[in-house]
């Protein structure tokens, strides 16, 4: 085990401005949706608008950022160790196992991670993303001739993601508890060191 | 030293010639307050340098100048209290109209003919061609001293007399040569001395026209303020010919047209907003330009109906008429702020103020029960007036409206609305006798309709546009009156509202939220075993 610098400074200031974008994302929704008065109505609508076209914005440098580095890689899902990462989540986290996935900074995420995570860019961002673009625009949309799925469909699967999305959030930052101690994996994504990884890149095999 | 001299000095000079040269500079025209914007004075016309004993002389002698006016007046319906309905082919108008207020004009001209421009007007065959019956002084009036009393076909009072005869009240009579003298364009006022006093009083039948627009402030109307803009009624209702633009029996629901220009041919209404403000009049929060297709600019812009202090009747029920006091007259109980709530004569009434409309999908098309239609009570409320309209028509918008309901008689066996005689110094008059079989049976006769001889009472709702006392912009409707569940909007159908809770996916909304409790409930649980087993180890 060693200490090694593995989330990049973009990839902090990513992560935390997406964290932030997302949660206000979530609160302004569901006010927006009817849930709760917060905000108020209008200021809510205001506000996940703006953040919207951030969180837009984000995702692009993100995407760009993925893919100029390489770092995608992180997220090819694979099965190796899947089965052992998820019985220690079940039953050996109680027994004061250590972790079975040993992660280097070239696959930095376990099996789970990476199947979680790729399903967040390649479902919930998509469809969040086009059903709010489609919510944003409707009107301009009608007006050009759209006949499609009506405003209250786009809204419905608009929602839709937004539950996936406070979902994964839940378990997200819950998980973000379980590193070999409570606060390691906030420590590893607030400073970029993690002092839990293998200096010595696992077989290829594991690829 | 000496060039800093000089500078000086120059500086100087420069300072004291500036002012000269803006003296000097071409003054721009300043307007005249003593200017008069009407090329004539009328109280140096030979013609109205007279005593006139009735309305038709002052006619006349408007006339003699403007030749076509009685012509251009002839083809309105201000004049012809009728109006054939294209679409529907109803003829409608007051001549033909039954209403859940006084209900009918047929029978009671005399009375109602005070709203009519014209002389004469004694019943429902008044003499549709006479040029001079045309009155002229009822919208051109400057000095507010013109009255049509009612009781009197339309007629001014020249001469004090006793109204009714026998009763010792006296109606002053009115100097009709100082107002034919005085007249000018129409103006708030004007018109209002009417539509302000539709349905027997003060802002008792649109809700959003009452005396409070005689001089309203901004708040009030933000296009009629005195001290604003200060718009006239043709300001908006642009008249040419006498023909008066934006009736409600053919409403303009939905106008898709830009702003009119000067100098462009434009056959639309000119009295919608659209026709100042075109499609896209929020600049500063350009996504209110996309509630433009859905809802009438009223729906947003007018909060509320009957804001100047001047309360609206919301209903009538003829029902419970006919009570009288100890003394033997009928019956009078007034509220608290003096507005009668009940008349032996008329039934008990609700005002309100305040008010804030209700919302239906309105495509400009009026359904009217006419005095022919068939009726049935298992059918109430019928309706007087119905908004045609739905969410998929292409052709509808959300438009506020002023539901006002009634209960009122019908032919019990015919199944029709009765014509009510109701003012008249006659036995038959129900406001003299009391007395409904009389009253209707004279209604129906004047009218030329079968009365079977029972009659019984049927609730009835009529709607009614708002459109007028436009709010400043900050005043708007916020968004949350709508965005939200039990707003405004709640009842309008055919629509996704963001924010309220009927246009949710139940099975989502409890599938989802079940779903973020267990996962919570399973984080909670998984934190508390990690928490109680780290101890062991």
């Amino acid at each position: 085990m060693a200490r090694v610098y593995i989330f990049k400074r973009f990839e902090r200031f990513w992560h935390w401005a997406q964290a932030a974008l997302i949660i206000t994302m979530l609160l302004t929704g569901f006010e927006v949706h009817g849930t709760y008065k917060l905000f108020g109505w209008g200021k809510a609508a205001e506000i996940h608008s703006t953040a919207a076209w951030l969180l837009m914005g984000l995702w692009v440098f993100a995407i760009f950022w993925h893919f100029t580095t390489g770092e995608w890689r992180q997220y090819v899902p694979t099965t190796h160790k899947m089965i052992d990462v998820a019985l220690f989540y079940a039953f050996g986290i109680f027994k004061g196992e250590h972790h079975p996935y040993l992660k280097t900074s070239n696959r930095k995420h376990n099996p789970l991670q990476r199947v979680a995570y790729l399903g967040v860019k390649l479902f919930i961002n998509p469809l969040i993303w086009i059903t709010g673009l489609f919510y944003l625009f409707y009107n301009q949309l009608v007006a050009a001739g759209y006949v499609g799925l009506t405003l209250g469909t786009i809204a419905l699967a608009h929602t839709f993601a937004a539950f996936l999305m406070l979902l994964f959030l839940i378990v997200h930052v819950y998980l973000g508890t379980a590193g070999h101690t409570p606060t390691a994996h906030f420590k590893a994504m607030i400073t970029g060191w993690d002092d839990d990884v293998n200096d010595e890149p696992q077989g290829a095999k594991a690829q | 030293m000496k060039m800093i001299k000089q500078a000086l000095v120059m500086i100087a000079t420069l300072a004291f010639m500036t002012p000269a040269i803006s003296n000097n500079a071409p003054e721009t025209p300043q307007p005249n307050p003593k200017l008069l914007k009407s090329t004539a004075d009328h109280s140096k016309f030979k013609e109205l340098q007279q005593t006139f004993d009735s309305g038709p002389a002052v006619t006349k002698a408007c006339l003699s100048c403007h030749t076509e006016a009685a012509k251009q007046i002839h083809l309105t319906q201000h004049w012809k209290w009728e109006y054939r309905n294209p679409d529907s082919n109803q003829l409608l108008g007051k001549k033909h109209l039954v209403n859940n207020f006084c209900t009918s004009v047929t029978s009671n001209y005399k009375a109602c003919a005070s709203c009519h421009i014209g002389y004469n007007t004694d019943g429902p065959n008044f003499d549709l061609t006479a040029e001079n019956n045309v009155d002229c002084l009822v919208c051109h009036d400057q000095t507010g001293k013109y009255k049509k009393p009612s009781g009197f076909a339309g007629n001014p009072v020249t001469k004090d007399t006793e109204f009714p005869p026998g009763s010792g009240k006296i109606v002053k009579g009115i100097n009709l040569s100082e107002i034919s003298q005085k007249v000018g364009k129409t103006k708030r006022q004007t018109c209002g001395t009417c539509h302000f006093y539709g349905g027997g009083g003060d802002g008792v039948k649109h809700g959003d026209l009452d005396s409070s627009l005689d001089n309203p402030d901004k708040d009030l109307d933000v296009h009629m303020a005195k001290d604003g803009l200060n718009f006239s009624c043709a300001t908006c209702h642009k008249t040419e010919g006498h023909q008066v633009p934006g009736s409600r029996y053919s409403v303009t629901a939905m106008d898709k047209e830009g702003a009119h220009m000067r100098g462009k041919a434009d056959k639309s209404n000119p009295a919608t907003c659209q026709s100042c403000h075109g499609q896209t009049p929020h600049k500063k929060e350009a996504k209110l330009n996309d509630h433009t297709d859905k809802l009438a600019c009223q729906t947003c812009h007018i909060p509320a109906f009957a804001r100047g202090d001047v309360p609206t009747k919301m209903s009538w029920d003829w029902s419970t008429a006919g009570k009288r006091d100890e003394k033997g007259k009928p019956l009078v109980v007034k509220n608290d702020e003096g507005h009668d709530i009940y008349l032996g004569i008329k039934g008990d009434f609700v005002y309100e103020d305040n008010v804030k409309p209700e919302y239906y999908w309105f495509n400009g098309k009026v359904k009217y029960t006419l005095s022919d239609d068939k009726i049935e009570k298992a059918n109430q409320p019928i309706w007087i007036s119905k908004f045609e309209g739905s969410a998929d028509d292409g052709k509808s918008m959300i438009w506020p409206v002023k539901l006002f309901r009634g209960k009122q008689p019908f032919d019990a066996e015919n199944k029709t609305l009765t014509i009510n005689h109701l003012a008249g110094a006659d036995d038959s008059a129900y406001w003299t006798n009391l007395n409904w079989d009389k009253a209707i049976a004279a209604g129906m006769a004047a009218a030329g309709k079968p009365f079977s001889g029972k009659y019984d009472f049927i609730e009835t709702a009529a709607m009614w546009p708002i459109t007028h006392m436009v709010a400043p912009k900050d005043k708007a409707v916020g968004c949350a009156e709508c965005h939200t569940s039990k707003g405004r909007l709640e009842k309008v159908d055919g629509i996704y509202i963001p924010g309220r809770s009927r246009d949710h996916f139940g099975l989502l909304e409890t599938g989802g939220w079940a779903l973020v409790g267990l996962t919570l409930l399973g984080v909670v649980g998984h934190g508390i075993g990690r928490i109680a087993t780290a101890k062991k180890h």
